[in-house]
C-alpha cells in the first residue's frame, strides 16, 4: 500500500518529523533549510501536529531549546544549514555529551567566507567530532525514512542523530516519495524514554563539573571523572553500528525499503573500480557508472551512508575486491585531503587492501557535478593509475586551478 | 564494594558533601566577632545577611551565628556584606 506524493526534500524531512510526532520544534531560518521548519510550523499551527514550536533568536538557542526539551523527556527536532550549524557547534557537543536523542536535519550548504548559499558538505563534515551520528541521504525518499530511523536509533543508544542531505539538489528538488503510514510509524517507533526522569521529589544537578579524577559522591558511589564519562560516549557511538544496521533492517522489513544500513552498493558485483562518496554526489556517480559500464569498465559505486560512527569493518569488507578507488567529496579537510578519503585510507591500514586511491574535491559552493564530468574524471584517473600515479594530491574537479 | 556510576551523562543529587569536603579549598577563613555581630549582641533573630549572601549555604541563622568550616570555601562574601563589620578574613592557621 503505497502513498506516493511528489515533494521536495525539505517537505519530506518535515513530514518525517511529523510522522515521528515530535513534541518540541525549535529552529532559526537559514537557506536552504528554512522550508523544513516552515512546514512544521504550519502543521503545528493548524493542529495537525500536537507540538510546541519555540521561536528563538539564533541557532545556538534553537539547539539549546532542544537540549532542554529532550532532557525533560520531549522528542525534539531542529534543522539548520551552514553558518547556522557552525553557530550551534558548542551545543552540538553539549547535546552529545548529555546523551540526548535529538534528531536534526542538516541541509548541507557551503560555509563562508566567502558567502555562499549553495550546496556542499563542509558544514556537517566540520562537525564530525562532536559525538553525533551522521547519516547522509541520497534522495528524498531516504530523507523521510532516515528521520524516522534516526529517532529510533537515537532513542535506543542515547546519541543525537544528524540527517544530512544536500541543499537545493535535494532540499528544493521535487521527487516522488512514498509517505509511510502514520500508524505503522508509531508502531515502529516506541515512545521516547529519557535516561533520567526529572522531578521535584528526586532533584538532580545536570552536568556538574567533572574533575580529572573519579570521586565518591555523598552516597558513596564512585562517580565517573571526565574521561570515564567521555569514554561512555565513544562506546555508545561504537555500539551504535549494530543498532543502525538492525534499525535499517527492521525498517526494510516493515516498510519495504532498504537504504543499506552503513553503506550501499550499485553494480559492484564484479567491479574492480569503485567510486565512492556521500549523498547526492554518490547518487550522481551511479549515472556515471551506467555510462562507464557501456564503455566496458567494470565499475560500481559504494555510497557511504553513515559517516559517524565510521563503518570501518563494513568498508574493509565492501572494498576488498577493489583494484582502485575514486573518492568524490563535497568538502575538504583544508591542508590535507577529503575527510572521507583520509578515513578510507586509515580503515585499510593493517589489511591486504593496498590499492590506488584518487581523491576528487567536487561541487564546492554549489558547482554542478554532472555524471559526464565524473565519467571524464574516471577515465583520467584510470589512465593515471596505469601510468603509476597511485595517490596524487586531491584533484579539484571542474575548477580553474592554474 | 563501591557502587558503580551507572549514569550515562554527568549528574549529581543535591546533597551536603556532593562535591567533596570543600573546606580545604580555603585560603582565608571568616571569623565572627560576637561582640559586634548584630544577632549576637541583640540576642534575637536579626540581620543574618551573612546567611543570606553565603553562596555555599554554610552559615546558620542561630545565635551565635555558626559557620560550617568543613564546606566554607573562604570566598569572603559574608565579611564583605556584614553591616557591623563583625566578620574578619584571617589566614588559615592564624586563628584569633
Amino acid at each position: 500500500m503505497s502513498d506516493v506524493h511528489i515533494m521536495t526534500g525539505n517537505t519530506a524531512a518535515a513530514l518525517g518529523a511529523k510522522l515521528c510526532q515530535v513534541q518540541v520544534v525549535a529552529a532559526y531560518p537559514i537557506t536552504p533549510q528554512t522550508s523544513v521548519t516552515e512546514s512544521l510550523s504550519q502543521y503545528i499551527e493548524s493542529g495537525e501536529l500536537r507540538a510546541e514550536y519555540i521561536r528563538v533568536e539564533s541557532e545556538h538557542t534553537a539547539l539549546t531549546v532542544c537540549v532542554s526539551a529532550s532532557t525533560v523527556g520531549a522528542r525534539a527536532f531542529t534543522s539548520t544549514s551552514s553558518q547556522g550549524l557552525l553557530y550551534m557547534h558548542e551545543q552540538l557537543h553539549w547535546a552529545a555529551g548529555s546523551r540526548l536523542p535529538i534528531v536534526m536535519c542538516c541541509v548541507n550548504r557551503g560555509v563562508g567566507a566567502p558567502w555562499t548559499i549553495f550546496n556542499d558538505q563542509q558544514d556537517s563534515i566540520s562537525q564530525r567530532d562532536t559525538g553525533w551520528i551522521q547519516i547522509y541521504c541520497r534522495d528524498n525518499q531516504e530523507i523521510i525514512d532516515s528521520v524516522i530511523q534516526g529517532y529510533r536509533i537515537a532513542e535506543a543508544v542515547y546519541v543525537p542523530v544528524m540527517i544530512c542531505y544536500d541543499g537545493f539538489v535535494m532540499s528544493h528538488t521535487m521527487m516522488p516519495v512514498d509517505v509511510p503510514d502514520a500508524e505503522m510509524v508509531s508502531n515502529y517507533l516506541p515512545p521516547y524514554k529519557p535516561h533520567t526522569i526529572l522531578c521535584p521529589e528526586d532533584p538532580r544537578n545536570i552536568n556538574p563539573v567533572l574533575f580529572p579524577w573519579r570521586r565518591a559522591d555523598s552516597e558513596g558511589v564512585l562517580c565517573d571523572g571526565y574521561m570515564e564519562m567521555r569514554y561512555k560516549l565513544q562506546k555508545a557511538l561504537d555500539d551504535s553500528r549494530e543498532v543502525i544496521k538492525s534499525t535499517n533492517q527492521s525498517f526494510a522489513d516493515t516498510f519495504g525499503r532498504d537504504h543499506g544500513g552503513m553503506l550501499w552498493h550499485y553494480r559492484t558485483e564484479d567491479a574492480d573500480l569503485i567510486l565512492t562518496g556521500m549523498g547526492s554526489v554518490a547518487n550522481e556517480a551511479t549515472a556515471a557508472i551506467d555510462a562507464l559500464r557501456e564503455e566496458g569498465f567494470k565499475a560500481g559505486v559504494i555510497g557511504i551512508r553513515v559517516f559517524r560512527p565510521f563503518p570501518k569493518a563494513e568498508i574493509r569488507d565492501a572494498f576488498k575486491q577493489a583494484k582502485a578507488i575514486l573518492v568524490f567529496e563535497k568538502a575538504i579537510s583544508y591542508g590535507n585531503e577529503g575527510a572521507l578519503c583520509g578515513e578510507l585510507k586509515a580503515a585499510f591500514y593493517g589489511t591486504d587492501i593496498r590499492l590506488p586511491i584518487h581523491n576528487y574535491v567536487v561541487g564546492l559552493g554549489g558547482r554542478d557535478v554532472k555524471a559526464r564530468e565524473i565519467t571524464e574524471a574516471v577515465r583520467a584517473s584510470v589512465g593515471a593509475i596505469e601510468a603509476g600515479d597511485i595517490e596524487p594530491n586531491p584533484m579539484w574537479l571542474n575548477c580553474f586551478t592554474e | 564494594m563501591t557502587k558503580k556510576d551507572t549514569s550515562i551523562s554527568a549528574m549529581a543529587k543535591p546533597a551536603v558533601g556532593e562535591a567533596g569536603k570543600t573546606g580545604d579549598w580555603r585560603d582565608l577563613k571568616p571569623v565572627v566577632d560576637q561582640t559586634k555581630c548584630i544577632p549576637c549582641v541583640k540576642k534575637k533573630s536579626a540581620c543574618f545577611l551573612c546567611w543570606l549572601y553565603c553562596p555555599e549555604g554554610v552559615i546558620s541563622t542561630s545565635i551565635p551565628v555558626q559557620i560550617d568550616y568543613v564546606y566554607c570555601k573562604g570566598c569572603g562574601v559574608c565579611a564583605e556584606e556584614c553591616p557591623a563589620k563583625a566578620i574578619t578574613m584571617v589566614h588559615e592557621g592564624a586563628d584569633v
